[in-house]
């Protein structure tokens, strides 16, 4: 550790002003702060600090995150399997789905990463740390076949256009994973939906199983299907759609590992329990609302398992909970996460066209957050000014 | 026994049971017990929002005593907004009293050295800028004459005069800006803080012990100041020192809470808030006993007790000092060795001196604590048992009752404003703290009127800085924002 310390210290001044690598400075920063908290101390105002800091911040999302990431890897292992009719251990599809999404991980952070190093060069600022957790979400929001280039792609719109034309890391105003999702979905939709994107080597479409399907849930409600099948032709049952086992983007079909993560996060207070229970709550209650009216295939899925599907509960703990793009006031996030539930359900029930309701919900409500925050602050204010009123009264 | 004691309670009132209770000789707990009941009928303000930060080092309750320091200094840093006019030279003699120098956007609030003896040195920074006025002490211990008067039988004018000449005007404040009172409009109401929460701060209670007198002469004086009321605050918790429940003239408050359930500004906020056009005016306990001092006795006696404190001090505890005194003889042989920093006042809001620096006009405490500038390998991604946090991704939140010990190491980089909700979580304000630095930082004035610039000081939104997960300078924030209220508006 101190031979490491000593190195750092003495490749320091060739990426300091004036060095050989100056123009790397940032880079050479960030790869310095990531190895060591530096040595800076308290200049001005409280002489004592909390040890959190954002780096620990975005650490505990990509902890939260992680069994997600090895659900759904094990998932892509296993749909695969069942696909080709494969006999696979439990390992065997890990390691399958591992080959398969760790090149779309490493794809993502070393693009975006470079685009933040380039920037925060540019700008002389310190990287920020914001795309640790970007850069795993995007790989876990898109489908398995998704080729490396529109990764590569849709990921370079996500920060440049997301994020870094606002200003950088906390003045974006959509959230960046579902820029680079929202930027697939509408440049390659072929590669986004149908039934068969989710599952490995579908698209192909050589040596499948006789009779399987690689149609998601809300693919097979949106043409009216009586009864939803998982692929091998059985009734899907909630427990399938609680565990995961059923045909979806990487990350978001485990609403066991979503749990998991929430819990973490609401656990360490990182994430916001006010927006996650009420992404909830909203798309219960328009789940109950459908479920009262019935009348098709989508509107009488029941509301419990609406939860559980197309990534709504993904999107609701990790993507709502983003805090740059959500509503900055305590009780703007009750509104905010209320209304990206009830908006995710109606959108992919009452338009089958986009079942990525939640993906849409979330961004048009990023988009509405600042307004939000304006009424409650408003509305604060107000209630500010009658506090005056009453004393001049009395 | 038992049956005996239930006749009681049916048949004498609360009150009467205390009464009762003060005659008979009955054991202390019993009467703690009482005490308790009976601050639960006044009203007790709960403050639920705050975080009371334990470290190591609180001060054990002796007044030790040790030869007093060779110099002592009086600095304009310690007063925002003032700008200083000198009025002694180096080589002058002093007496304890004698002006050094004035405001001069306000030449009436003047500032008194607070002991006899010769101007050393006038230190100054950048541009020039007044630091300190150093005096050399002379042991004489003379005192410049202002004449004894009972408080009570002389009008406000004369009041605020006698304090004024004295240099004893600085020690009261005002919200809005939390800078020195203007003596011209009058408050509606002043408050007394009767306890401190922050980190390490000295027990009110032990500090004032003995002053009863002085203190209730300094709250008749501050009676005549306005034709509100006197508020004095006292927790709620632990029966507090009779210099303060005997206080007559006073309207006592309780409150329950973490820190910065002490702060004036909380209190005031909860009290008697400070809206458009209001002013309110506070003062610290061992202030108010200084001007009680000052028309007793006729006197500049800046005696106070201090608190010595923090993880690196061998022995903590409390020191009788003369206000603006060098900190060498209480800190000398008496802390650990290792790079430290020395902290006039406590560790949120204290100012930064050196190891032979002087405390500051407002500190009744000092806090030395081990500098953090080294660095740590993976110490965001380390588990961090000895950390200390607000956020459960530290496992040291399971332990509850543990002390700290913790450096000045800003633990991690500047970022901008990341995480919401945070703050929020320790200030316990009606006021949203986020949207007032933002209002703050774009220079949106009216925006900063309507989020309650008026009521706050940079000591409310400190342990919002503590907190903060991207560093940023929360209370330079305020400051700036205080400032900018006070260039367009006065």
């Amino acid at each position: 550790m101190n031979s490491l310390r000593r190195f750092v210290d003495k490749i320091k001044p060739n990426f300091e002003k004036g060095g050989k690598f100056a123009a790397l400075q940032s880079t050479f920063e960030a790869f310095e702060t990531f190895l060591f908290v530096p040595n800076h101390v308290t200049q001005k105002g409280s002489h004592i600090r909390d040890a959190m800091d954002m780096k620990r911040t975005m650490i505990v999302v990509v902890l939260a995150l992680v069994p997600a990431v090895l659900m759904g890897m094990w998932n892509a292992g296993y749909q695969n399997a069942l696909a080709f009719g494969l006999e696979r251990t439990v390992p065997g599809n890990f390691w399958f789905g591992f080959l398969k999404v760790f090149p779309i991980i490493v794809v993502s952070y070393v693009v975006g990463l470079g685009i933040e190093f380039m920037f925060a060069q540019i700008r002389r600022h310190e990287v920020s740390e914001g795309y640790l957790v970007s850069g795993i979400l995007v790989p876990l929001v898109i489908p398995v076949d998704t080729p490396l280039w529109m990764v590569a792609v849709a990921t370079v719109f996500a920060v440049i256009i997301g994020k870094e034309v606002f200003g950088g890391v906390g003045m974006n105003i959509l959230n960046p994973a579902l820029t680079a999702r929202a930027f697939l979905f509408f440049a390659y939709p072929t590669f986004m939906s149908g039934d068969k994107v989710w599952i490995e080597g579908l698209i192909k479409g050589e040596g499948i199983v006789d009779g399987f399907s690689g149609a998601t849930a809300l693919g097979q409600a949106a043409v009216n299907e009586p009864q939803i099948l998982n692929t091998t032709g059985e009734v899907m049952t909630g427990m399938d759609m609680f565990l995961g086992i059923i045909p979806g983007s990487i990350g978001e079909t485990s609403m066991l590992a979503i749990l998991i993560g929430a819990v973490f996060l609401i656990y360490t207070g990182v994430g916001s329990w006010k927006i996650i229970l009420s992404v909830f709550a909203g798309g219960t209650i328009m789940g109950l609302i459908l479920n009262a009216f019935g009348g098709n295939a989508l509107m009488e899925i029941p509301f419990w398992q609406h939860l559980m599907l197309g990534g709504f509960a993904f999107g609701a703990v990790f993507m709502a909970t983003d805090p740059v793009s959500a509503a900055q006031t305590e009780r703007g996030k009750w509104i905010y996460g209320f209304l990206i539930g009830l908006l995710a359900i109606i959108i992919r029930v009452l338009n089958p066209a986009f079942p990525e309701g939640v993906m849409l919900a979330i961004l048009l409500m990023n988009v509405f957050a600042p307004l939000i925050d304006h009424y409650v602050i408003e509305s604060h204010i107000k209630k500010r000014l009658k506090r005056v009123k009453i004393s001049t009264n009395t | 026994m038992s049956i005996k004691n239930m006749t009681y309670k049916v048949i004498l009132s609360e009150w009467q049971l205390i009464r009762l209770a003060g005659t008979l000789k009955i054991p202390i707990f019993v009467k703690r017990f009482l005490q308790t009941k009976k601050i639960s009928m006044s009203k007790v303000i709960k403050i639920k929002k705050g975080l009371d930060i334990k470290l190591k080092g609180a001060a054990e309750k002796i007044i030790s005593n040790v030869q007093p320091a060779s110099t002592y200094a009086v600095k304009p840093t310690d007063f925002p907004g003032i700008v200083p006019k000198l009025a002694a030279r180096p080589g002058d003699k002093v007496k304890a009293g004698s002006i050094l120098f004035f405001d001069k956007l306000r030449p009436e609030v003047k500032f008194a050295s607070p002991v006899s003896g010769e101007v050393k040195a006038v230190n100054r920074g950048e541009r020039r800028k007044i630091l300190e006025i150093v005096v050399d002490a002379d042991g004489k211990n003379e005192y410049e004459e202002f004449g004894a008067a009972d408080p009570v039988k002389l009008d406000r004018e004369q009041i605020v005069m006698k304090i004024q000449d004295a240099g004893l005007w600085p020690c009261i404040r005002q919200r809005p800006y939390a800078v020195i009172a203007r003596s011209q409009t009058e408050p509606k109401a002043i408050f007394i803080s009767g306890f401190d929460t922050a980190p390490l701060a000295p027990d009110m209670d032990f500090v004032v012990k003995g002053n009863n007198s002085a203190f209730q002469t300094g709250i008749n004086a501050l009676n005549k100041l306005t034709r509100g009321e006197v508020h004095l605050s006292l927790q709620a918790d632990n029966p507090a020192a009779d210099v303060f429940t005997r206080a007559s003239g006073v309207s006592l408050h309780y409150f329950k809470g973490p820190h910065p359930a002490g702060n004036p500004g909380v209190q005031i906020h909860h009290i008697d808030p400070v809206n458009k056009d209001e002013v309110v005016w506070y003062i610290q306990p061992q202030e108010v006993i200084m001007i009680g001092r000052l028309f007793e006795k006729g006197i500049y006696d800046a005696t106070r007790v201090i608190a010595v404190t923090g993880s690196e001090v061998k022995k903590p505890r409390y020191f009788r000092v003369l206000g603006g005194a060098s900190i060498e003889p209480y800190v000398m042989d008496n802390v650990n060795p290792g790079e430290l920093r020395y902290i006039s006042g406590n560790a949120l809001t204290g100012s930064r001196i050196s190891k032979i620096g002087y405390l500051g006009f407002y500190d009744g405490q000092l806090t030395v604590l081990p500098e953090g500038n080294y660095y740590e390998m993976f110490g965001w991604m380390a588990p961090g048992f000895k950390k200390l946090s607000v956020s459960r991704s530290f496992p040291s939140w399971l332990m509850p009752g543990r002390e700290y010990k913790v450096d000045t190491n800003l633990k991690g980089g500047e970022r901008p404003f990341v995480q919401t909700g945070e703050y929020e979580k320790v200030l316990p304000m009606n006021i949203y703290p986020m949207h007032l630095l933002k209002a703050i930082l774009v220079d949106d004035i009216e925006k900063m009127e309507q989020l309650g610039i008026y009521e706050v000081a940079e000591e409310d939104f400190a342990l919002c800085e503590f907190v903060c997960p991207s560093k940023i300078e929360i209370q330079s924030i305020i400051r700036q924002g205080i400032d900018l209220m006070i260039k367009e508006l006065e």
